[in-house]
């Protein structure tokens, strides 16, 4: 529309500007949840994701070993450096760190501010002199030799941590790979197979003459909008009465049954969109509706099958009601969505990172799936709604 | 059996077992039952072309039957015997509802559902595809927009826990509030009655992209001629928006608006993960999921009301559909 007349180029930069603020709400809570998946557990409950490429400050706890002890001129002293100490070696791997502060109780871990030198008390009793420097050295001297290892704390700033654990422990120890490959499994047949039967139907009723077919029509459209609740206790009551109970076959069965109208309804308003001289032409050449349908209107209806095939794909994979009813509760089928809904919400409530990378596992395939076909999924889209 | 070895021979069991069944029936058709010879080749012909339509069609007509059709009678009909099923107590069930007040939350929050969602999510719809319309970076911008639908209402809603988490170092709202310098994080989806808009919210974000989508297709289909001379009458950039493109493009406002319609009364995952349907946030298909599994008859009249709900739509729909048919 760039040669309309009048096109006022003085309002673009507010255009632009109102997208890109609209684009960046839509997009920052995924891209959040993205960031928070890869990081350090202890990192992501003390700042903010959107701080994660800064360091972020910790305190703490450390201890002067005896062992270390030494005398010089009557005094005992311990001396070593707070970043050596194994236990941080995960935040110092090489030993080596910046210190902001000190103390010598645990409720007042930066007391102090490094270089001072402050007296260590134990139960009412002074046991020792502590300081320690900006690098870490500390010391600590006593006229009594040491018995007992003397703990005190600092707070030093951590590099900012970005890590794969939590795709580690969500995958192994929380069974998400489980559920992954049960989704998967839920996904592809519940995909499969409701495209042939609704093909065919979609070729009978668009192309087909038989008294009643208008009124078919309008009883796929109708069941488009019924509400999948309704079918839940109906039809888990039937599945349990000939055999079927909760079970994958089950829930293949339920999910090609609820994806049939969407199906039927988009390939026939593709197919019916098709040329009659083809279909005319073939039938004059001696076609039957089978040999039609097979070698001229498929192939033709590739692009309405792969949009059909898309949606149900997001929608199979995506579903929470279906696979809570139909799947039994077990932690051997349970698919990605019922598994962080029912599982990890209530055993891991508090575990942002766990939660994290769980949402992120669920949703990476989907997401592949939108960014590789989008053109079909508009395709699809703009065929079943607008007219 | 593993379940993926399972998945794998019904697929090849489900589509060799489909395309047996047309091939096979249509030979049955055209071969055994109306030949096209002996003494009445003619009539036989047109005989099996009359039976065809049906074996195209009974596949599909007796899933749908079986899945759609057949459970919204057994429903009513199972919503009017007690708990275990075993005595009929009339409308009993639907009484029980009426006087239980979390149902009646459940409803009424339900409405503000079904006022809220299709209405904000067609509004920012709109609002994108027309903006996105004219720039250089327009598809980006709804590509990125459009992304949402992909994503599980599930994993939405765990999206969103961390955007209205109860903590300023997780939640951005509260990281927000903090910055602006509230004294404390506050639980939004805990604020009585206001904690129902963030939970809609979620479901305005992942929609909007799909009323984008086909919005910025109807505006497209807009004849250029009518822009062109509204613009050179001398109407501003707001007049040729709301005079002249929305009446063009409203038959698909509302297709957009009742689709989203038919979708709030289905999704009961948001509310069933961000609250569990606590602090008052009910909406009934999250109240029929708590029926589930304890009380088969409450459960089925609940859905039954949200069909009774969906109804007038679906009349709507069908006469749209028939009309376009003409």
């Amino acid at each position: 529309m760039d040669n309309i007349a009048g096109r006022k180029s003085g309002l673009s930069w507010a255009v632009n500007i109102s997208v890109f603020a609209m684009v960046v709400l839509w997009l920052i809570p995924t891209v959040g949840l993205l960031v928070s998946s890869f990081r350090d557990n202890q990192q992501i409950t003390a700042t903010g994701w959107w701080l994660a490429p800064m360091p972020v400050d910790f305190s703490f706890r450390t201890r002067a070993l005896p062992d270390n002890m030494e005398e010089i001129d009557g005094v005992y002293v311990i001396s070593g450096n707070v970043f050596a100490d194994p236990a941080q070696a995960r935040w110092f791997p090489d030993g080596a760190g910046t210190l902001s502060a000190f103390g010598t109780r645990g409720a007042a871990p930066g007391e102090y501010a490094p270089g001072e030198v402050v007296e260590v008390v134990t139960r009412g009793q002074v046991i020792g002199a502590l300081t320690v420097g900006a690098e870490g050295d500390y010391e600590l001297r006593h006229d009594e030799p040491f018995a007992r290892p003397v703990t005190f704390y600092f707070e030093a700033r951590t590099p900012p941590r970005f890590t794969l654990e939590n795709y580690n422990t969500v995958l192994r120890a929380d069974g998400m790979d489980r559920a992954f490959i049960n989704t998967l499994t839920v996904a592809i047949p519940a995909t499969v197979i409701p495209i042939l039967i609704a093909a065919f139907a979609a070729y009978a009723l668009a192309w087909m003459d038989f008294p009643g077919r208008g009124l078919l029509i309008a009883a796929v459209v109708g069941l488009l909008v019924v509400p999948l609740q309704l079918a839940l206790v109906p039809l888990l009551t039937l599945h349990q009465r000939v055999g079927i109970g909760q079970s994958f076959l089950g829930i293949w069965l339920a999910h090609t049954g609820f994806g049939l109208p969407l199906a039927i309804y988009l390939l026939r308003n593709y197919m019916v969109g098709l040329p009659r001289d083809i279909i005319e032409s073939a039938k004059v050449d001696g076609a039957t509706d089978f040999q039609v349908f097979v070698k001229i209107v498929l192939p033709l209806s590739f692009p309405a099958l792969a949009s059909f095939a898309i949606f149900q794909f997001l929608w199979t994979w995506n579903d929470l009601l279906v696979a809570k009813v139909f799947l039994p509760s077990g932690s051997d089928s349970q698919v990605m969505t019922v598994k962080i809904a029912d599982d990890l919400l209530g055993s891991r409530g508090g575990d942002w990172e766990i939660l994290a990378t769980a949402a992120f596992v669920s949703i990476a395939v989907p997401l592949l799936v939108f960014f590789t076909m989008q053109r079909y999924l508009v395709r699809g889209l703009l065929a079943g709604s607008v007219k | 059996m593993s379940p993926v070895v399972q998945g794998i021979i019904t697929i090849f069991v489900g589509v060799g077992g489909c395309v047996a069944y047309f091939y096979l029936s249509n030979i049955v058709l055209d071969k055994v039952i109306f030949p096209a010879r002996g003494p009445n080749p003619g009539r036989n012909i047109n005989r099996a072309n009359m039976v065809r339509p049906w074996l195209f069609l009974f596949p599909a007509m007796f899933a749908l039957g079986l899945y759609l059709a057949y459970p919204v009678v057994g429903s009513f009909i199972r919503s009017l015997y007690n708990r275990a099923g075993t005595e009929f107590i009339w409308f009993g069930n639907y009484i029980d509802l009426m006087a239980e007040p979390t149902f009646r939350q459940a409803v009424f929050n339900n409405f503000l559902w079904l006022l809220f969602v299709p209405a904000a999510a067609t509004f920012f719809g709109l609002l994108a595809a027309q903006l996105t319309d004219r720039l250089s970076w327009g598809n980006i911008a709804k590509s990125l927009i459009f992304m949402p639908m992909a994503i599980s209402f599930v994993g939405a809603a765990l999206i969103w826990k961390f955007v209205y988490a109860n903590n300023a170092d997780i939640g951005l709202l509260n990281a927000i509030r903090d910055a602006l310098g509230a004294e404390r994080p506050i639980d939004v989806v805990q604020i009585p009655f206001w904690n129902n808009f963030f939970l809609m919210f979620i479901l305005v974000w992942i929609q909007t992209g799909f009323a984008m989508v086909i919005l910025s297709a109807a505006l497209r289909g807009i004849p250029e001629e009518t822009i062109e001379a509204a613009i050179i009458d001398g109407a501003s950039p707001f007049q040729v928006f709301f005079r002249i493109k929305v009446p063009q493009i409203m038959g698909t406002i509302v297709v957009v608006w009742t689709t989203i319609t038919i979708l709030v009364l289905k999704v009961f995952d948001i509310v069933y993960t961000m609250t569990g349907g606590n602090f008052g946030t009910h909406i009934l298909p999250s109240y029929m999921m708590s029926f589930m599994f304890r009380d088969d008859g409450r459960a089925t009249a609940v859905a039954f009301v949200i069909m009774i709900i969906v109804t007038p739509v679906m009349v709507w729909n069908i006469i749209q559909a028939r009309k376009e048919m003409r």
